[in-house]
């Protein structure tokens, strides 16, 4: 399946390690959170690239002072009617200020990818043959959002705001 | 009322456009039903018995001519000629065909309405008092906050896909109208001991399958602090409100799995970890805004009598006893708010024709400030009218048979669609509904019991509020029959209470029966007419009535 960055399909460099399974000895590699909280001291300690799988039931905050030296978080869509990620998303970027990926993986609709976006997902494995066409056209339905998220804190509240101090100054 | 800009409109004509890319994938066959469904959930779009449903929302219960027209001709040109106002100030229109409900979005979009969440697993429509800024028992006009809040949860990015439904009731005045204590959060608006008017918030309330009153979570938070302790609420909930169950996955159930501490605790927790950029900035200016929107119609000084109404009052009986009953207490005096009842004998309660809607238009036009209201009773309000103008008022509502006398009686019964309609349901409503209106068929009898409410659901959903009927009944399937169960002492009021089953179910044709019973144990048992019946429940126990229930003859 296809996988989007920023809107185009790259390829997948990250594999995901089982938990008991041993790392390969290079590239770039996800664990479980529980791995991950057990044995960040030697993941950490090598010069390689870590990545972190959430479960919907997980707390981002677990990692929230591992994040500076993580590249990617992969959260978990298992129906696309469940939401959770959507929450673990925003805490990620809004409130721990995550800067690196966050991954969308298991039931990834199309009709979910502007919430995803604007969550603060930059990638998702994605069903669709036309994944970059797909993802332009929902990445842009809608052009004005009440919600500040991760994407942007300029709202219709906000841009009211500003439209009457530009005419105040006027 | 509340105006579109242009960023409101935006956004409704998006989604309008997005709707119809959807619809034509999925007649095209490229999106599966499955798929299908939660999208056309968020837009109102069932699929029922016979045909695909659309619920258009009413955000707060508030109408104008030109909306109730528009609404007026969906149904006609999309429907039967007709539309089924909802105890959640919507309405629904039965028999749309889903190719033709994009067209129906856009013709909504044309007078600043829309289906957005008026289904599925989000933040759902928000609903009021249908006499916010008329009644002179409320502390401000709630109306500005529903729209603030209407704003707010419309495409939440964090809370479109949520374990289920959520639905928020907002209220400023003491008597509650707007069944506050029976929703996923009600509010308040009051004062905290500085003066200062916030409101009070509950969580966890809710009918259904496991009937609760919502507790309050919080006595009181601030206008400014509003939205953002909403998005804790939503947050909590989002994370861990319970999916492994659709029916344990409302938010009254975290509440109650959790404890009322506990979930504000974790709420308070939630609210005290935002930082500056996850608190939801909303400019006093844009309050204030929204606020003017809200500002009071141009009302004249007027004597609090009018010898035209009264000198009507006096000539002709059936007006009296109309306005005696459909007349609600105005904050200005020389004016009242009125009562259509949409529940004529032997109708489907709630339901309106498409010309019954142009009348109502009409009137609210010439002789209501051009405001119209839907009641979570499935009835119409016009919220402002001059007493010199009610007997005109009254006469063009007769012209098209709304002039039902029964407004807070007996005959006034909230319910579903039931089998009739719904593929939830288990039995029929609207003919239980017709049986028992049957009941106060005489007019005097009707007004000797005087305030009761009836409450008829078609299944446990409980969409005709069953649990907080004085009386209520829940239709039932036992082995392919239907069967009803009653249940007494339910209230949706800011005494709100939850309705007990009596017993074993009865069969459909002895449901009216078993009720004139205990409507007659009542009348033999009160103290005097100021008593109630739920009043009378109250002092001397179900048991007599319950007795009465089963008495057959």
């Amino acid at each position: 399946m296809p996988l989007l960055k920023d809107g185009k399909t790259v390829d997948d460099v990250w594999a995901f390690v089982e938990d008991g399974h041993e790392l390969s000895p290079g590239g770039c590699i996800i664990v479980s959170l529980g791995r991950f909280l057990s044995e960040h001291d030697q993941l950490l300690a090598r010069n390689r690239s870590i990545g972190v799988r959430l479960a919907v039931s997980d707390d981002p905050a677990l990692l929230a002072r591992f994040l500076d030296q993580l590249h990617l978080i992969e959260l978990q869509f298992p129906k696309y009617t469940d939401g959770r990620a959507f929450s673990q998303a925003q805490l990620l970027r809004r409130r721990y200020g995550y800067k690196g990926e966050i991954r969308a993986t298991g039931q990834v609709l199309r009709d979910q990818l502007r919430l995803m976006i604007r969550s603060g997902f930059d990638a998702m494995i994605i069903d669709e043959a036309n994944a970059e066409g797909v993802y332009d056209y929902s990445a842009h339905e809608f052009s004005e959002f009440y919600q500040a998220a991760s994407d942007t804190t300029d709202t219709i509240f906000i841009k009211r705001q500003k439209k009457r101090e530009e005419k105040a100054a006027e | 009322m509340y105006r579109y800009d242009e960023f409101d409109e935006t956004l409704v004509r998006e989604r309008a456009k997005q709707f119809r890319g959807q619809v034509e994938r999925r007649l095209k066959g490229e999106l599966k039903e499955e798929n299908f469904k939660p999208l056309r959930l968020q837009n109102g779009v069932y699929l029922q018995l016979h045909a695909y449903m659309l619920r258009v929302a009413i955000p707060y219960g508030q109408l104008s001519a030109k909306k109730l027209r528009q609404l007026a001709m969906i149904a006609d040109k999309y429907d039967k000629g007709y539309g089924h106002f909802t105890t959640r100030q919507n309405i629904q229109f039965n028999w749309i065909k889903l190719a033709e409900i994009p067209d129906a979005l856009e013709a909504l979009a044309d007078v600043e309405m829309h289906a957005i969440q008026t289904s599925g697993n989000c933040i759902r429509n928000v609903t009021s008092d249908h006499l916010a800024g008329a009644a002179f028992d409320e502390l401000e006009d709630p109306r500005p906050w529903c729209e603030i809040i209407r704003q707010w949860s419309t495409f939440h990015p964090e809370f479109s896909a949520l374990p289920r439904k959520f639905k928020i009731a907002v209220t400023a005045a003491t008597p509650d109208r707007a069944a506050v204590k029976v929703h996923d959060i009600g509010l308040v608006m009051k004062r905290n001991t500085q003066g200062k008017t916030g409101f009070e918030v509950m969580v966890g309330g809710g009918l259904g399958r496991t009937p609760y009153i919502g507790p309050t979570v919080r006595e009181w938070v601030s206008k400014q602090d509003l939205l953002s302790y909403l998005e804790a609420i939503m947050r909590v909930y989002n994370r861990y409100g319970r999916r492994d169950n659709k029916y344990k996955a409302r938010v009254k159930i975290l509440v109650h799995e959790l404890g009322v501490p506990e979930f504000a605790r974790q709420v308070e927790e939630e609210f005290a970890n935002q930082n500056a950029r996850e608190k939801v900035l909303l400019p006093q200016e844009e309050v204030d805004r929204i606020t003017a929107y809200f500002a009071p119609p141009k009302f004249e000084t007027l004597s609090t009598k009018s010898a035209t109404l009264d000198a009507a009052i006096a000539a002709e009986h059936h007006f009296a006893r109309w306005c005696r009953n459909n007349l609600r207490a105005h904050k200005i005096p020389g004016y009242t708010c009125v009562h259509i009842a949409l529940k004529p004998q032997g109708v489907a309660p709630g339901d309106a024709s498409s010309a019954q809607m142009r009348a109502a238009a009409d009137i609210a036009e010439k002789y209501a400030f051009d405001d119209i209201r839907v009641a979570h009773e499935q009835d119409l309000v016009l919220p402002h009218v001059k007493l010199d103008d009610v007997p005109a008022v009254y006469a063009a509502l007769k012209a098209n048979d709304m002039h039902a006398s029964n407004a807070g009686l007996g005959s006034d019964i909230i319910a579903c669609p039931g089998l009739d309609y719904c593929n939830l349901s288990n039995a029929r409503s609207i003919s239980v509904a017709n049986e028992i209106q049957a009941l106060f068929a005489d007019p005097e009898f009707e007004d000797e019991v005087g305030a009761l409410h009836i409450n008829v659901s078609g299944c446990i959903n409980a969409c005709g509020h069953h649990h907080v009927g004085h009386i209520g009944i829940l239709g039932v399937d036992k082995k392919g029959e239907e069967f009803y169960q009653i249940l007494f002492g339910g209230r949706a009021d800011e005494k709100a209470a939850i309705g007990e089953i009596q017993g074993p179910g009865l069969r459909h044709e002895e449901v009216a029966p078993a009720l004139k019973r205990v409507i007659s144990k009542y009348l033999e048992l009160r103290t005097s007419k100021t008593e109630k019946l739920a009043d009378a429940m109250t002092r001397l126990g179900q048991a007599p009535f319950k007795e009465a229930l089963y008495a057959a003859a």
